[in-house]
């Protein structure tokens, strides 16, 4: 626009907040790939946690505790320096879409079945396993399993990125965050930035680590070990622009087919962090896959938390300033007492 | 393992939380066995604004990564950090108004709890042999690349400032370094509150207007509390004014805090976090007002209100990271005051 194009002034850029559209270029990438993202649709999730052995496997994530939660099918917990992909399980008595998940066998005679036998022709069949089902009288037919696989969401403003004091933390060319191990030295200021609780300090090395969207792989032109291991396509890899239209038009072939829970999450550009370089389609609330409903960089509001640091410190100077002129030079010399 | 029996009388020694009310709510603000406060203050209104609403988290677990901050390190970082920043006001005070003797022991203690500070930081690192990356680079999005660059400019001037005054030689340069120490002091006693502040901690981001009130004033509070103890009766003055304006300002400062900040006021006035900040309120009204009254007559009252001071002050900075600890344990405190905002958006956008 003016003669500076090159590097525009900072202002009115959203460094700190709000939509970014060229967040690699503002990081100081010149010719740079497009931005690239994951999308997670947690409709078509199996649970089969392929994407978290991948994970581990492809970037040789140290094991971090064989635990037996007991809370359902899911022992990973959540996500942290060990664990780079995390696959929620939620159990809950509700129907997915107009599925029924219940199977009617109130009038099925069963002594009479087993008296002809196994080998009942499908058409001659009391029942078989895709018979519909009455509804019971309180309506609750329905059960669902809810199943995301979680991961770093690669913000537009990252929080951990912005804190790290020693620019371990760094936005490569494909717009994702990436620790860099030889230079983090183990401050942790990135873990409670983190307003999602991805980044953690691993206990063995003390290091900071956290996804990497498989940075050594997109340089090689391959998508991600998670996305690649992912046999139903729950987790979708590519540039996050086409990203968003594909999940928006799922959003909507859900909603059509009686899925109406189905609400996409971390999509938008407008959102406390910028919008997700990984976003999701989740089947309920945020919070009930573990995740906040409405996150926001803390960087946000840093420059207001600079300026009442700022008035805190004159407060205290002026203050003590205040107290030894109304006490003037030392009592001892003018004989001066309070 | 599940240590659960299958009795008649239903199951016997069932795992807490096993049957999940996922998307009905874990626990309806009330966690089982925690006992409700009775009567007691602080209770006034009792967050109208919040009502005791349902929500829902991922089997009660944290949504957030609590911070791996080792409680003596970086509490008591915060402590030191503030004493030492304004202890070098205070004594470039004296120093300038003719009280050499409190001048000479704040200088003293600055150093000290500098070099305290430094330990801490050093030793509360992840991978302590590469603390030199903290100059690695400049970045003001990070409070903490900041403090690294204010505490070396700061760490030298009081330093040479201590030199000075105990060789008694250079002394235009001391007086120089005193000056330039005082000026850097109430940076280092304030950057700590943005450095909790900067935080997804919600006791710690959502305070943050009043954070760095509550951190100064304490740290003045602490400073004066030093220079009590410290300094002759003829002399502390200055010290018991600048006690009781500390005490002040962290008081009311910290009674804002606990306003705005609705439901995750809790964690500042329950558990260990609660008992500490009750005590730092104590200790530190005995210390300034005993300071205050007694503080000229008696050298030990004041020695004795000094320290009272110090330990409010470090009974304060505890406080502040155990509520913060327990703000990211609980999903309560992330989920709740987001889910507030997004329906005051909503309704906004419905009257707008």
């Amino acid at each position: 626009m003016t003669g500076a194009s090159e590097r525009p002034s900072l202002i009115g850029r959203n460094l700190l907040a709000g939509a970014e559209p060229d967040v690699a270029g503002d990081a100081g990438h010149e010719g740079h790939p497009p931005r690239v993202g994951f999308f997670t649709d947690t409709s078509v999730c199996i649970g089969c946690k392929a994407c978290e052995v991948a994970c581990k496997e492809w970037n040789a994530v140290p094991e971090d505790g064989l635990d037996f939660t007991g809370m359902s099918f899911d022992n990973s917990q959540g996500l942290g320096a060990s664990t780079w992909r995390h696959v929620a399980f939620i159990e809950q008595s509700k129907p997915l879409g107009r599925a029924e998940a219940a199977v009617d066998h109130s009038d099925v005679d069963v002594l009479a079945l087993a008296s002809r036998g196994s080998g009942t022709p499908v058409e001659e069949a009391a029942i078989t396993p895709t018979s519909p089902a009455s509804p019971s009288p309180d309506g609750q037919t329905g059960l669902r399993w809810l199943m995301a696989s979680d991961v770093c969401k690669h913000c537009t403003h990252a929080a951990c990125l912005d804190v790290c004091p020693t620019g371990a933390l760094f936005r490569t060319e494909f717009g994702t965050v990436v620790v860099q191990d030889d230079i983090c030295n183990g401050c942790g200021y990135c873990v409670p930035a983190c307003p999602y609780g991805v980044i953690d300090v691993r206990p063995e090395d003390g290091g900071a680590h956290k996804c990497t969207l498989c940075y050594d792989r997109l340089g090689a032109g391959q998508e991600p070990a998670c996305a690649k291991a992912c046999p139903t396509d729950s987790i979708q890899f590519g540039p996050l622009d086409e990203l968003r239209e594909r999940a928006a038009a799922r959003v909507e072939e859900l909603h059509r087919v009686g899925v109406e829970d189905a609400r996409l999450y971390g999509h938008d550009p407008e959102d406390g962090v910028g919008g997700d370089g990984a976003f999701f389609l989740l089947l309920d609330e945020p919070e009930v896959y573990g995740l906040p409903p409405d996150p926001v960089v803390t960087t946000r509001d840093l420059p207001s938390m600079w300026r009442h640091a700022g008035a805190a410190a004159l407060t205290l100077l002026g203050g003590v300033a205040a107290v030894f002129a109304a006490q003037g030079v030392s009592g001892r010399r003018t004989g001066r007492r309070r | 393992m599940s240590e659960s029996e299958v009795t008649r009388d239903g199951i016997r020694g069932a795992r807490p939380g096993r049957h999940a009310l996922v998307g009905k709510g874990m626990w309806n603000g009330e966690r089982p066995g925690r006992k409700a406060r009775k009567g007691g203050k602080g209770r006034k209104g009792d967050q109208p604004m919040v009502p005791r609403a349902e929500f829902t988290s991922y089997y009660g677990r944290p949504v957030l990564n609590p911070p791996t901050w080792h409680p003596r390190d970086i509490a008591g970082y915060f402590f030191l950090g503030g004493l030492a920043g304004a202890g070098s006001v205070l004594a470039a005070g004296a120093e300038l108004t003719g009280r050499p003797v409190m001048a000479r022991a704040l200088k003293v203690s600055s150093l000290a709890a500098l070099t305290g500070s430094a330990a801490a930081l050093i030793n509360d690192l992840g991978r302590p042999g590469r603390f030199a990356n903290m100059l690695r680079v400049f970045k003001p999005t990070s409070p903490m690349s900041v403090g690294s660059w204010v505490l070396a400019a700061y760490g030298p001037m009081a330093g040479a400032a201590v030199a000075s005054d105990l060789a008694g030689r250079l002394p235009r340069t001391g007086r120089a370094a005193t000056v330039a120490a005082a000026l850097l002091g109430p940076a280092v006693a304030s950057y700590t509150a943005v450095l909790a502040a900067d935080t997804a901690v919600p006791a710690w981001h959502d305070g943050y207007r009043e954070l760095p009130f509550v951190f100064v004033g304490s740290a003045a509070a602490a400073a004066g509390g030093m220079a009590l103890l410290a300094s002759p009766v003829a002399e502390n003055a200055p010290a018991r004014g600048v006690a009781l304006l500390g005490t002040a300002v962290e008081t009311a400062a910290a009674k804002a805090m606990e306003r705005r900040l609705g439901v995750v006021a809790e964690t500042y006035r329950e558990g260990r976090a609660g008992r500490l900040m009750r005590t730092a309120e104590a200790l530190s009204a005995a210390g300034a007002l005993g300071g205050a009254l007694l503080g000229r007559r008696s050298r030990t009252a004041a020695a004795v209100s000094g320290a009272a001071l110090l330990a409010a002050s470090a009974c304060t900075r505890f406080g502040v990271f155990y509520a913060g600890m327990r703000s990211a344990e609980d999903p309560k405190y992330t989920v709740l005051p987001q889910r507030e905002r997004l329906e005051a958006r909503r309704e906004g956008s419905r009257d707008g």
